[in-house]
């Protein structure tokens, strides 16, 4: 009974609401959730986006950050696609928001779903995901250039390991090859943790892992890397293993590889959000960011720590979204029919 | 060695905290109550009682989510054994003879043997873990994609030999399977396949739906036709159940040691749980002097899948530590855990974060032993779910069922699946095709796709790479023997009749 009348409560302020004609809330009242918010991570559990998605979770419940509960929900399927429509078809569902990673761009030029990042609500870059080439510590390849020269040298036959098909692995691949003129065979696997295993086992001959996914490899002295595809060195001057730290591992640019990609780790809602619904998330996330976990999520995972949100975010969006577009047509990745 | 027993046992004096051992309790309980909902899979149930656990300390937190872990494991036996309805992947096999148990009215039985196998292929595993961890590592490496599908290519073989059904009926039950794992996207090409559009499809079909439409509403459907009762209502409530059916237990140590060495390789591999009942299935029905029974009820199927799928989901940990590639989606969100902790999952854990993983093994053993005995005393219990009346449960375990179904996806389209299935999985029957193989097809389907191909790109098309080192060709081979098994006991036996005629 209780039930019934809570949903007929609710009906009739969703009724009022829609009959004001969308009127923006006097700006005193600042907006805050009244039901539990959905994060939706369009990715599987275990990957780089999962993780960073559960320790928001744990971050916002450890600290009390919202009123209401946050429940971290994997959508996963056709390569995300089934997260971000999920999302674009809640429209006017405040309680929603999604994690993205270069699938925002990749799914849809790759698949053809009718979805486009532009149908969501942007609300804030959390930070950027670096990419570094490693290799296996036992090949003899001191650095990115002997790594090249000898993949030219073996006509074709090295193989690169990444996570899924014509997404970030396979682009930077496409774009190595490009530079280079050395060709490789891409292995598509599922995560980026069984890449670094499939590297480790010697199945593969170099992997782009984020570098999370690689780091435990490299401390036990099973994995190397050889470069990150960023513009400056990684600032993170921690040991990690013999005297070396993210910070020494030199850009691929320096090494004659003058390619540069970074994956955004960015948060958006539902369509149809207002001013304040985005300014409580950015509110939101601007605490997460201050935590001691956050700090520690971001220096282990050496990540970009680049936050923006409102024009500037959405414009940095507009321009990676055009770079996919270019890149997978070079690749030949678009969906055609 | 003699360093790591200590950290062993200090680790048991970590576990044996009276908080600790509640812990235990609560997690083993509620891992039951997930095991049992279909569809609330224990990854799921992790996943959502992990933000539960971040005001606890690592390894009271770690051992809260293993022994739901373990409590899930348990738990998907019950509703397999009582109503047909396996709640996890890996106990579709503990069905096949389980449920007829129950319907001959020997539930307590079958939940017993269950249970009981259950905690002897977790302790096998843990015992492994204990002593030979690193080595353990070590051989999981050597599985590259071929490696991979040569595992997945040895569960089907050893499958399609054994069915007693006519075999092409088998096989086209099979491709039924393949092609509904064919559907979603096609992880090597990036693309969408057989999805016609329809944005519902972009999942593919998820193996719950169809294993809750296939055998829980097809069984359902299958019980109404047969006059709207239970067949094992009959079933006595005996307490001394549990004592009756472990004297019978011993007479199965070939199988349950086989199942646990089956269950440890699957883990460690990591094809998983899932591959390893049905294969340990498999080969016990191969071998068992009962063989011809198997499917009828007896005893000896229940042990063999269920030894083995908690020796892989137990084993399946190994690889999550030491590798950071878990073994089965649970493990994917218990590593999850583990990261949030600031726990980096690597072939270093175990040096740098000692008194975890050590408290993590302890917790293993004991929270195995706490779940058998929760477990257990609960079997009359479970059995004489089977007394009420057909017209009152039959309702509850469609609205379980559907409530599973949707919350695999939360979506509503899987609910209306879920009946397609139903429907489907009682024509089968009506029409004797085995559901089993069906089942397995659409669980592996995808992943021995993916493996094949991953392998021919790397061999550049080239199949000799199925037998390109000794650990592959001798999968394969044995895999190939698995699936001619009923030419070459024919041969054999003609060659052993000969000199006497």
């Amino acid at each position: 009974m209780t039930c019934s009348l809570k949903h007929a409560g609710f009906g009739a302020v969703a009724a009022l609401w829609a009959a004001t004609g969308l009127a923006p809330l006097p700006a005193s009242a600042a907006w805050e959730p009244s039901r539990p918010v959905e994060f939706i991570i369009p990715a599987g559990p275990g990957g780089g986006a999962d993780i960073m998605a559960r320790t928001i979770q744990g971050i916002v419940t450890k600290h009390n950050l919202m009123s209401q509960p946050m429940v971290v929900i994997n959508k996963s399927g056709g390569a995300g696609g089934e997260g971000f429509l999920d999302v674009k078809n809640s429209a006017g569902n405040p309680h929603k928001i999604i994690i993205t990673l270069s699938n925002l761009f990749t799914t849809p030029l790759a698949t053809g779903i009718p979805f486009n990042w532009k149908e969501l609500t942007p609300v804030a870059m959390l930070a950027l995901d670096e990419f570094v080439l490693w290799v296996n510590a036992e090949k003899p390849y001191k650095t990115a250039k002997d790594y090249v020269a000898a993949a030219k040298a073996a006509g074709g036959t090295f193989k690169m390991g990444g996570t899924g098909s014509k997404q970030e692995d396979q682009i930077i691949t496409e774009a190595i090859q490009k530079a280079t003129g050395a060709k490789f065979i891409y292995i598509p696997q599922r995560g980026g943790g069984a890449v670094a295993v499939q590297l480790v086992g010697n199945h593969v001959d170099s992997s782009v892992n984020n570098p999370n996914e690689a780091i435990a490899h490299w401390k036990a002295g099973k994995l190397k890397p050889l470069c990150v595809f960023d513009s400056k060195a990684m600032p993170y001057k921690d040991e990690i293993v013999n005297q070396l730290s993210w910070s020494s591992v030199p850009t691929c640019k320096s090494q004659g590889l003058d390619i540069e990609y970074l994956m955004l780790r960015g948060i958006f809602m539902s369509p149809g959000a207002t001013k304040d619904q985005v300014d409580y998330y950015i509110g939101l996330f601007n605490k997460v960011r201050q935590t001691p976990e956050w700090k520690e999520l971001m220096s282990n995972g050496a990540f970009n720590q680049t936050f923006m949100t409102g024009k500037q975010y959405t414009d940095w969006v507009a321009n990676e979204e055009k770079r996919h577009q270019q890149l997978m047509k070079d690749a030949g990745f678009l969906h055609t029919n | 060695m003699i360093e790591d027993f200590s950290s062993l046992f200090h680790g048991f004096s970590v576990a044996i905290q009276p908080f600790n051992i509640g812990v235990m309790f609560v997690g083993i309980i509620l891992g039951v109550l997930i095991g049992v909902l279909p569809g609330l899979g224990g990854a799921n149930g992790v996943a959502i009682l992990l933000p539960l656990t971040f005001s606890m300390s690592p390894t009271s937190a770690i051992i809260m989510l293993s022994c739901i872990y373990w409590g899930a494991l348990f738990g998907g036996a019950i509703t397999s054994v009582l109503f047909n309805i396996p709640g996890e992947p890996w106990s579709v096999a503990t069905t096949f003879d389980g449920h007829p148990m129950a319907q001959k009215g020997q539930a307590g039985e079958a939940l017993t043997a269950a249970f009981t196998s259950s905690f002897v292929g977790a302790l096998f595993a843990v015992v492994m873990i204990t002593l030979v961890a690193p080595l353990v590592a070590s051989f999981a490496l050597r599985f590259g994609p071929a490696e991979q599908f040569s595992v997945y290519f040895l569960a089907f073989c050893s499958f399609v030999g054994m069915s007693k059904e006519p075999p092409f009926k088998t096989v086209a039950a099979m491709f039924i399977g393949f092609a509904l794992a064919a559907v979603g996207l096609d992880s090597i090409t990036g693309q969408l396949r057989l999805t016609f559009g329809l944005e519902s499809l972009l999942n593919g079909f998820d193996f719950l739906i169809a294993v809750i439409g296939l055998f829980g509403i097809g069984e359902i459907l299958l019980t109404m036709e047969e006059g709207l009762s239970f067949k094992g209502r009959l079933a006595g409530i005996n307490a001394k159940v549990v004592w009756e059916t472990w004297k019978q237990l011993p007479r199965y140590w070939v199988t349950s040691l086989r199942s646990c060495i089956i269950g440890c390789w699957m883990g460690v591999s990591p094809a998983g749980a899932t591959p390893a009942s049905f294969m340990s299935y498999g080969i016990a029905k191969r071998t068992s002097r009962n063989g011809a029974n198997f499917g009828k009820g007896e005893i000896e199927g229940v042990v063999a899948p269920e030894t083995a799928a908690h020796a892989a989901g137990t084993a399946a940990l190994l690889p999550m530590l030491s590798l950071g590639v878990p073994g089965s989606p649970t493990a994917a969100v218990l590593l999850g855990g583990l990261l949030i902790w600031g726990l980096q999952p690597g072939p270093l854990l175990f040096v740098e974060q000692k008194e975890f993983v050590w408290g993590l093994i302890a917790s293993m053993y004991l929270g195995n032993i706490v779940g058998l005995i929760v477990v257990l005393t609960c079997v009359p219990l479970f059995a004489a779910i089977l007394r009420i009346p057909f017209s009152i449960i039959a309702p509850i375990i469609l609205v379980i069922c559907a409530i599973g179904a949707y919350t695999v996806h939360n979506s509503v389209f899987d609910v209306v699946l879920m009946m397609v299935f139903g429907v489907i999985g009682y024509l089968l029957k009506k029409c004797n095709y085995p559901l089993a193989p069906m089942v397995l097809a659409i669980v592996l389907g995808d992943k021995a796709e993916e493996n094949f191909r991953q392998s021919l790109l790397a061999s550049q098309g080239k199949l000799g790479i199925f037998f390109s080192n000794g650990l592959v060709s001798t999968i394969m081979t044995l895999g190939l023997i698995a699936l001619f098994w009923p030419l070459i006991s024919n041969a054999l036996a003609r060659l052993r009749t000969r000199p006497a005629a």
